[in-house]
């Protein structure tokens, strides 16, 4: 009887049926695009993140720049290139110099190694590895061969020698500077850090024997921009690493952490930051541990800047930014609020429902129905009548998914790392106040790419049942509530 | 057996108290057939629910059988209502949603009947009232003395003992008024039912053993 009811009701008043069950099919299909936007908004993120800081990093800890005493040089000071008298190779008039320095990034500081055995000491924590950031710029110059003795003026008039040498035989110079990012890192740490995020596509990987050794893994992107392939050297502040392995991000969206990556002990060793990081990677045994790890690593080190993966989202600009944030606040309450809507409309199409059917239900008591049972019939057309929107919400929602899928917006993604332009010293480069973040962010598009979970189709099909059980719950209360004498009487 | 004794029902309109059974004592013996008349606002409707058990009194017994009505709760009333007592309504009250078939079918749905059972005993309590044919089709697809029928057979397939009528024939014109007087009148006497019908109409109450006149709350029994 109760399915037949039920059956007939939702049949016989069909047009408060579609009007509940769309109200709640839009307010379902706008929560699960909204989840699913935000999930894919947050996917984006991690991708970004991951590409910088590494897959399963729950935590990062650097050291943020000190300001300087009264004077004392700023660590951000412009990189000098000094030459001597007998610096460089000359002939035929022009003397070429060249000298590379390996240097820390402008905006980062290096700290005692020990920190990394502070933090792997530290309660629930899984895995750290820890890196050096470094820059390395090389500076090239050709110039006249000023040795040769004879003044070149260029002053005709003087009766001396026209100018010649130098790059254009006319006693002109030529300079150029060039930088790339270099990363050291333990070979041994392969479980955490950058390297965790990266794809290998020639060559291979640093192993734990190359610690010691002068061989380098680069970026793919900036190895074809260099023209290097495996088996060729790369110069690192004057010192010949040969390339063994090229890398690129695991997402193509994302770029990797820097373009060059070496040994940790040899980045310190030609850095001459011996027994120095600038960064620690932290994986935490637990995500509901992260919170205590960051606060004992806080405590431990407490001239250090310890942030999580929350914190590190939030150093994503870039229209992906505007998205998440867009997805975070408009689309959280809008569908929020159309879901109040649907609730709201569903209730009252009930109880304006049960006020209507005042006579049918005053009749059912009289004739013997319970209150539990015409409770229950009322709730059961409720709750189909939103199963039913839930249906249509997760129809209407998945298209929208599939639309947006389709239409694939591409988003501008910027995650805060280490900028190699600023740590050049020379011409161009940016300059170095005191304890100013020295960082920029590296930006990539990222195609919007929106999930399908499970959990989405299940916070629909929850949010059905609840709104249809809501409605059917103070409809079938107000229903209880009617005695049959009174209902029979209004009606008479 | 229907006793009821000094049975008062007052109903609060606004800061008013409204009687509108007075310290009624009434006795109706099992299988008899009763006509209630009156004015309108004399208190039959009334008189109706109570001895329907849809209401309780403010003050008096009613007792139907070994039930005392004014005591039990609205659970205890509603089984009685299932088990006992059949309606039919002026208005037919009939589901519009649910076929002729169906309706009938909702009186069973309180005492657990079986599908099967119920699908039968619905379907033979619509060709006792000569709708059989009818069973599939709607309310709204039923003219009124028809639908009266279908009321007649909700209230009588679950074999109650008492039946109370509330101006069945009110909405039906004297053709379909006798139709109906003669299927109640029919039925009464072979299910030896105790049949009570309030009416307005002096020919529907001419045909009950019995006539009770109620005004201003106060029965008076026209045997």
């Amino acid at each position: 009887m109760f399915v037949t009811y039920l059956r007939r009701e939702l049949a016989g008043r069909r047009k408060q049926t579609a009007i509940v069950a769309i109200g709640m099919a839009l307010a379902i299909a706008l929560v699960i695009i909204v989840n699913a936007v935000s999930s894919g908004v947050q996917l984006a993120q991690s991708t970004v993140l991951a590409s910088v800081y590494g897959v399963g990093t729950d935590i990062t800890v650097s050291q943020t720049p000190a300001a300087p005493t009264e004077g004392e040089a700023g660590a951000g000071g412009p990189a000098n290139f000094d030459f001597g008298a007998d610096a460089g190779a000359t002939a035929d008039g022009t003397t070429t110099v060249s000298q590379s320095r390996l240097s820390v990034d402008r905006g980062t500081t290096a700290f005692d190694a020990t920190a990394l055995d502070t933090v792997g000491g530290i309660d629930n924590v899984s895995a750290a590895a820890a890196t050096l950031s470094l820059s390395n710029t090389t500076f090239d110059g050709a110039l006249p061969d000023f040795s040769a003795g004879t003044p070149q003026t260029g002053d005709d008039a003087a009766g001396g020698t026209p100018p010649s040498g130098g790059p254009d035989g006319a006693g002109g110079s030529s300079f150029s500077v060039d930088s790339f990012t270099v990363l050291g890192l333990d070979p041994a740490a392969e479980a955490v850090g950058p390297l965790s995020a990266v794809s290998l596509t020639d060559g291979r990987s640093l192993e734990t024997t190359d610690a010691g050794t002068n061989v380098a893994v680069l970026d793919a992107d900036y190895a074809t921009t260099a023209e290097l392939v495996v088996g060729d050297t790369v110069a690192i502040a004057d010192t010949d690493f040969t390339v063994v392995g090229l890398v690129t991000a695991s997402s193509a969206d994302a770029a990797t952490a820097s373009n060059v990556y070496i040994p940790l002990d040899v980045a310190q060793t030609l850095s001459g930051l011996t027994d120095q990081v600038t960064d620690i990677y932290v994986q935490a045994a637990s995500s509901t541990d992260i919170e205590q790890i960051q606060a004992d690593v806080e405590t431990a080190l407490p001239e250090a800047t310890v942030q999580t993966q929350s914190d590190l989202a939030s150093s994503v600009s870039g229209s992906l930014s505007s998205a998440a944030d867009l997805v975070k606040n408009l689309g959280l309450w809008l569908s929020l609020i159309v879901l109040a809507a649907a609730f709201l409309i569903a209730i009252l199409f009930t109880i304006s429902g049960v006020t209507r059917r005042t006579r049918e239900f005053g009749t059912l008591k009289a004739i013997g129905w319970s209150n539990g049972r015409i409770v229950r019939q009322v709730a059961g057309e409720s709750l189909v009548q939103g199963l039913i929107g839930g249906v249509g919400g997760i129809a209407v929602g998945l298209a929208g998914i599939l639309v947006i899928n389709l239409a694939a917006p591409t988003l501008t993604a910027g995650a805060a790392t280490a900028d190699p332009a600023s740590a050049m010293g020379g011409p161009g480069g940016s300059a170095g106040g005191f304890g100013q973040a020295m960082v920029e962010a590296t930006t990539s598009d990222i195609v919007l790419q929106v999930p399908v979970t499970l959990s989405v189709i299940l916070i629909a099909v929850g949010l059905a049942v609840l709104g249809g059980l809501l409605a059917g719950a103070i409809g079938g209360w107000r229903a209880s509530r009617l005695s049959p004498s009174e209902a029979l009487r209004s009606i008479a | 057996m229907y006793e009821l004794t000094n049975v008062t029902k007052k109903y609060d309109q606004g800061k008013r108290s409204v009687t509108a059974l007075n310290k009624v004592t009434l006795s109706i013996p099992d299988g008899q057939m009763v006509a209630i008349q009156g004015p309108t606002g004399g208190g039959k409707s009334t008189l109706l629910q109570m001895l329907g058990a849809l209401d309780r009194p403010t003050e008096g017994t009613i007792e139907l059988g070994s039930a005392d009505l004014s005591k039990l709760g609205q659970g205890p009333l509603g089984e009685i209502r299932a088990r006992e007592i059949g309606f039919v309504f002026q208005g037919f009250n009939l589901i519009p949603t649910l076929t002729a078939q169906e309706n009938v079918e909702t009186a069973l749905a309180p005492l657990g009947v079986p599908t099967a059972e119920r699908i039968s005993r619905a379907a033979a309590a619509l060709d006792s009232v000569g709708l059989g044919e009818r069973g599939s089709h709607l309310p709204a697809e039923l003219s009124g003395g028809q639908q009266q029928r279908v009321a007649i057979a909700r209230a009588l397939v679950k074999e109650p003992t008492v039946l109370l009528a509330d101006e069945p024939t009110g909405n039906l014109d004297e053709q379909t008024r006798d139709e109906i007087m003669d299927l109640l009148e029919g039925l009464w006497r072979a299910k030896g039912l105790t049949l009570i019908v309030v009416t307005h109409d002096s020919a529907v109450a001419k045909r009950a053993q019995r006539r009770l006149l109620i005004k201003q709350g106060v029965v008076k029994d026209l045997g």
